[in-house]
């Protein structure tokens, strides 16, 4: 009786027993993580699917709570600064700067322009590297394998260039409280102008790599859809935010290091999926390129640390001539600094968004309380909203999308 | 460089204009209970039972984004726990602080969820960490360390190094 399928579906035992829609038993508790490849670290989700269909995500986070709030509370201020690179490790220097300026805030100190603008520089080097990553591991999410070999040959170079001025490829801690901590070497300059040259070059051949390809379309476009409202209600900042048509960007709304100096455009779109957030991210990148190279033309001279010799440490030749020098090293050292009591709340634009650091003094030379406002905390919340409906492969390209560091969830 | 924090009458005057107090005052009235207009930064102390009520009316007054939810703990001072609220108006480009005491007898306060549900973590946070309880919270769980561990650790009185 081949070719006369209605009498076996009709009697299928498997189908008759397949639940109501709607009914519990219909549905199924699937585990993503916490070791699994597309979730960038150890995030763990519960997912209750429907055949292929997600109902409910909800995220279990904690697996990498280290608990640097804490341990920021048995430190001097100084000492702070190498625990905020390891919050989100693929933008140390913003971490710091955002540290760096709070802290600055709470002693009302004046840093020198040069400092400014060479933060301005290493921070957007910062965005551009930890774009590179997002858009190199979100392709291989999505099966794009090619791509991540690009950005990681540009991305070398950008940590090379971090090597140079800090002796450290990933965990920089450049800036210190007053300042930064060593003037560039001499050939640095150069370096980044080379790199920048070719930039907007390899940002179209990544470019070309995927935005015609049909298949990443298909993946992309129409997925992970959400709303401005439901993006602001639900805390959502930076690129996912900018793709929810919401117009706002730190940089330019609440400058600060001098951000109010260089022209840039925030590109916004109106798309609210995980397209939207992909070619918000690629025109970051590009005027990132832009303000380094404006940081460049521009760069100042001068002194790299305040004028504060209670606070900043002296040179190294000071120290070794002046009596007097040598005392503040020596006290900083040991004592650290004192911080008027006071709090104070300091928001920068992170590549992944609002990263924000609230430090709490009382007036001695260890903070009382550090709290760090993180954007991928905030922006996993709104996951739910993004996959709720959709399969579960589009939870891979959700996730890609929102560009999570777990590093920085935990804390 | 050196400004001096302005006190309760002094920022009343000087930031009249300010929508988030003009509208506290006038919707909620005697919900602040203190202000402090330091290195910039706007604080506004909120009377405790009234946070939920204040946190609506500064969301219609055009502060539109919370930032963030966290705690203090000033042990061994009381109230103990100073919940801390950073609300961002998109419009205005205005940060406001509103933070209210809560006792250590009974550490909680109402949550603030149903104005902002991106509250949601940000309390599960503090509850895990500090022990503060949150009013009409839907889901007040750990959020960071085990389900099962004893003790809060970002509580002053908690050691460095854990409980031996």
């Amino acid at each position: 009786m081949a070719g006369d399928l209605s009498e076996f579906v009709g009697t299928s035992t498997l189908l008759e027993a397949r639940p109501e829609e709607g009914s519990k038993d219909r549905t199924m508790v699937l585990n993503m993580g916490p070791q699994h490849p597309s979730t960038h670290g150890v995030l763990r989700l519960v997912v209750e699917i429907d055949g292929e269909t997600v109902l409910n995500v909800v995220p279990d986070i904690g697996y990498l709570h280290t608990g640097i709030e804490k341990t920021c509370e048995a430190k001097f201020y100084q000492q702070v600064v190498p625990m905020t690179d390891r919050i989100d490790y693929l933008s140390p220097m913003t971490n710091n700067l955002a540290y760096c300026l709070a802290v600055e805030k709470l002693l009302e100190l004046e840093i020198p322009e040069r400092a400014q603008w060479m933060r301005v520089l290493f921070n957007e080097l910062t965005r551009l590297n930890s774009h590179l990553v997002w858009l190199g591991t979100h392709a291989m999410d999505i099966g794009a394998l090619t791509v991540f070999l690009y950005c990681f040959r540009e991305r070398e170079e950008i940590l090379r260039i971090f090597e140079a001025v800090s002796g450290q490829r990933m965990m920089t801690s450049y800036f210190r409280v007053g300042g930064l901590s060593l003037e560039p070497p001499l050939d640095l300059f150069d370096r980044i102008q080379k790199l920048i040259k070719i930039m907007p070059e390899r940002i179209d051949q990544y470019q070309n790599l995927l935005t015609g390809n049909p298949i990443w379309v298909s993946r992309l476009k129409g997925v992970g859809h959400l709303s401005a409202e439901d993006a602001i209600a639900l805390g959502v900042t930076g690129p996912p935010l900018r793709a929810s048509g919401v117009d706002w960007d730190l940089r330019r709304d609440m400058p600060y290091s001098s951000y109010e100096k260089f022209q840039f455009k925030v590109p916004v779109s109106n798309d609210c999926d995980v397209w939207a957030r992909y070619v918000v991210r690629l025109d970051e990148m590009r005027e990132s390129v832009k303000i380094c190279q404006q940081a460049l033309d521009g760069m100042p001279s001068g002194p790299i640390k305040a004028n504060a010799p209670k606070i900043v440490l002296p040179d190294r030749e000071q120290m070794k001539t002046q009596m007097e020098s040598l005392i503040y090293h020596f006290k900083i050292v040991t004592e650290g600094f004192t911080v008027p009591a006071g709090q104070v709340y300091q928001g920068v634009e992170s590549p992944r968004g609002e990263m924000g650091y609230y430090v709490v003094s009382d007036g001695t030379a260890k903070p009382y309380r550090v709290h760090m406002r993180n954007p991928s905390f905030a922006t996993l919340q709104a996951l739910q909203t993004m996959c709720a409906g959709r399969l579960i492969a589009d939870v891979v390209a959700v996730i890609g999308s929102i560009d999570i560091v777990l590093g920085e969830i935990d804390r | 460089m050196n400004s001096t924090p302005l006190g309760k009458d002094e920022v009343f005057e000087a930031l009249a204009e300010n929508r988030a107090i003009a509208s506290l005052q006038s919707s909620l009235p005697g919900a602040i209970t203190d202000a402090k207009f330091d290195r910039n930064e706007l604080t506004l102390t909120i009377a405790r039972d009234q946070i939920r009520a204040a946190a609506q009316v500064v969301q219609k007054a055009g502060y539109n984004f919370l930032e963030d939810v966290t705690c203090v703990d000033w042990y061994p001072s009381e109230p103990r726990f100073q919940v801390t609220y950073h609300i961002v108006s998109h419009s205005l480009k205005e940060r406001l602080r509103l933070i209210s005491m809560v006792d250590s007898v009974d550490a909680s306060i109402d949550s603030i969820v149903p104005v902002w549900p991106s509250a949601n973590f940000y309390e599960r946070e503090v509850f895990d960490l500090f022990g503060v309880r949150f009013h009409g919270h839907p889901n007040l769980r750990r959020i960071m360390m085990p389900d099962e561990w004893k003790g809060h650790p970002l509580r002053k009185d908690y050691p460095v190094e854990g409980y031996r």
